[in-house]
């Protein structure tokens, strides 16, 4: 590390005003930042609570994120090699399951970091303003919140619209007012919604390993099962399971298809647990938003009209984006709302919401990002009124101690 | 009952009037700086739709529409007016919008500034003619569908219009592009907020 800090100490000069190299000050303020915690404090106004800085904030969501990647690596592989027949245990297999996961998801996460830092650098450039830090998260959310299956261009283009249109538009981190990961992924829903939704999007069955299927394999996700059953559930190899509960405990556990990095609970509630240890999630959302969900699907027991309605409270939040949603799109901390009252209302409404879509319109299944992505277009109006009943009632008191 | 559930929360969410036709854009992009006179605006716009729509869905029932007139006689039977729709819409929604406009004056004249020109503009406002429009084009049966639609869409206005103008409270200090600042932005949270909408798109309750 001392040697790392002597160096970059030694070429900074350059950099400073007036040195050669001025012009690439952001670039190297951005690397300097990265790797060492600034030495430099908030100039004016900024109260201090505690000594990390942006990049940690954002590094810690990042290493959040990890188990419910892993995860996603290795469901990557563990379903492609079950449609194939092979390996049904979850241990079975396991290096050929982390290389294949590896090899299919790794590009899409390099791409989108590739893209999005490559933006985030011209931006800083062209503005020159500092880079930017919330790409870290946004950058690792695009891929795991997409099906294995999507195209590296369009997770490209998904990355230039959200981080161009979604953020950089509005002058770069903390000013955005939707979540840039689910502008990506709202992008690529509305725009190429045949690689987004459907059948055949979540299991990679590519002929790489020499084991070609015979015809293309279509499997519907546990969404889509769901919908048309509430008993009758198999894993993609078409094998039944031996009852509800362990189709559900399947769903817990994440051995589902899906989104990359949505489908396993444990693995999301462990980045829960880090977000909610280190205080950068919050947990007002997180709870709200659980409850939005569960109160939704009672409504919906109560209700019964069909069979999707019937399934359990519980486990309807076990399926699809639910809990990823909850603990790191919802808890966003820039588009989501910003007083206390207004996050109960910001978080039970998205997740009330996105168990409501999701059921009344079987064609968007992932109602949950969208029901988020629509919160956080409330979220402005819901703190105006928030703050201004705080300041009505503050008046109230003035008025009647005046009396 | 649940039909006139459907027409309203359907105007709302799904045909939103803004994100969805993109109709009366004028004045909600130039009253929405701040949240109170959106507010205004926006439950000026659910007044006059909610009031026109079903005066407009009478007019066009009993007088406008091809053989309307017969309950006056039969030999009308065969009268068909509907070339006058625009200008017999047109005359009811600006009187509607006169009334309005008497009401902020006498009883919110601090509102009645705020929003100049904007308060007699509504009776040319693209959302209000299209509502009446729409009930023609859609052919509801009853005027309490009418009504629904009428006022479903103006709360969907209201909601998009109160909506943009906390964002754009919000982004008052973003450090947005020179180029883009005032209605640039403006656009671009509009078509994001579109985005946003289509998520209740294809409900059925």
């Amino acid at each position: 590390m001392k040697f790392l800090r002597d160096y970059l100490d030694s070429i900074k000069p350059n950099f400073e005003k007036g040195g050669k190299l001025e012009k690439l000050h952001s670039v190297f303020d951005g690397l300097e930042t990265f790797l060492f915690v600034p030495r430099h404090g908030a100039q004016s106004g900024a109260h201090i609570r505690d000594g990390i800085d942006m990049k940690r904030a954002m590094f810690t969501v990042v290493i959040a994120m990890i188990p419910a990647m892993l995860f996603g690596i290795w469901n990557t592989g563990h379903q492609h090699f079950l449609t194939l027949g092979m390996f049904a245990g979850p241990l079975d297999g396991l290096m050929d399951k982390l290389m294949f996961g590896l090899i299919k998801v790794l590009p899409l996460i390099v791409v989108s970091y590739g893209v999005g830092l490559g933006i985030e650098f011209l931006f800083a450039q062209l503005r020159g303003h500092s880079i930017n830090e919330g790409f870290l998260v946004s950058g690792l959310l695009i891929p795991l919140c997409l099906p294995v299956e999507v195209p590296l261009w369009m997770v490209a283009v998904a990355t230039a619209f959200a981080v161009v249109i979604g953020k950089e538009v509005f002058g770069g981190t903390g000013m955005n007012i939707l979540n840039p990961a689910l502008t990506a992924r709202a992008f690529l829903f509305f725009a190429y919604p045949t690689k987004m939704s459907g059948n055949t999007v979540w299991i990679n069955t590519s002929a790489e390993n020499g084991q070609a299927l015979v015809d293309g394999y279509s499997g519907e996700t546990f969404l889509a099962q769901s919908i048309q059953s509430s008993s009758n559930y198999v894993n993609v190899a078409g094998v039944p399971y031996e009852s509800a509960t362990d189709a559900w405990m399947n769903a817990f556990w994440g051995f589902i298809p899906g989104s990359i990095g949505e489908t396993s609970v444990v693995a999301i509630l462990i980045g829960a647990g880090v977000l909610l240890f280190t205080g950068i999630g919050s947990w007002r959302i997180m709870l709200s938003f659980f409850l939005g969900g569960y109160v939704m699907g009672l409504i919906f027991n109560a209700w019964g009209a069909n069979e999707f309605m019937q399934v359990p409270a519980i486990y309807q939040t076990f399926m699809g984006g639910f809990f990823f949603g909850m603990v790191f799109m919802a808890t966003d901390p820039v588009s989501a709302a910003q007083t206390n009252v207004g996050k109960w209302i910001y978080g039970f409404l998205a997740g009330f919401l996105g168990i409501m879509i999701r059921v009344f319109n079987p064609a968007y299944p992932e109602g949950i990002m969208m029901s988020i992505l629509f919160m956080n277009v409330m979220a402005p109006l819901i703190d105006h009124y928030v703050v201004q009943a705080n300041v009505n009632r503050r008046l109230k008191r003035v008025k009647v101690s005046n009396q | 009952m649940q039909e006139l559930v459907n027409i309203f929360v359907k105007g709302i969410f799904i045909e939103n009037m803004i994100f969805a036709y993109f109709l009366g854009m004028c004045s909600y992009l130039a009253v929405s700086k701040t949240v109170k006179t959106g507010v205004g605006l926006g439950a000026a716009v659910i007044f006059v739709l909610g009031i026109t729509v079903p005066i407009n869905y009478l007019l066009e029932n009993y007088v406008l529409k091809e053989g309307a007139l017969s309950w006056i006689s039969e030999d009308f039977a065969s009268v068909d007016l509907s070339f006058l729709s625009f200008i017999m819409f047109i005359a009811v929604i600006a009187s509607m919008v006169q009334l309005v406009e008497m009401i902020v004056e006498k009883f919110a004249p601090a509102l009645y500034g705020a929003l100049g020109i904007f308060l007699p503009l509504i009776a040319v406002n693209c959302s209000i003619l299209g509502g009446a429009l729409f009930m023609q084009d859609r052919q509801y049966p009853t005027i309490a569908e009418a009504s629904a639609f009428g006022l479903g869409s103006g709360v969907g206005w209201f909601l998009a219009i109160v909506a943009i103008a906390a964002i754009r409270e919000k982004i008052k200090y973003s450090h947005v592009p020179a180029p883009l600042r005032g209605l640039g932005i403006t656009f671009i949270i509009t078509g994001l907020m579109g985005i946003a909408f289509m998520a209740f798109m294809g409900i059925e309750l």
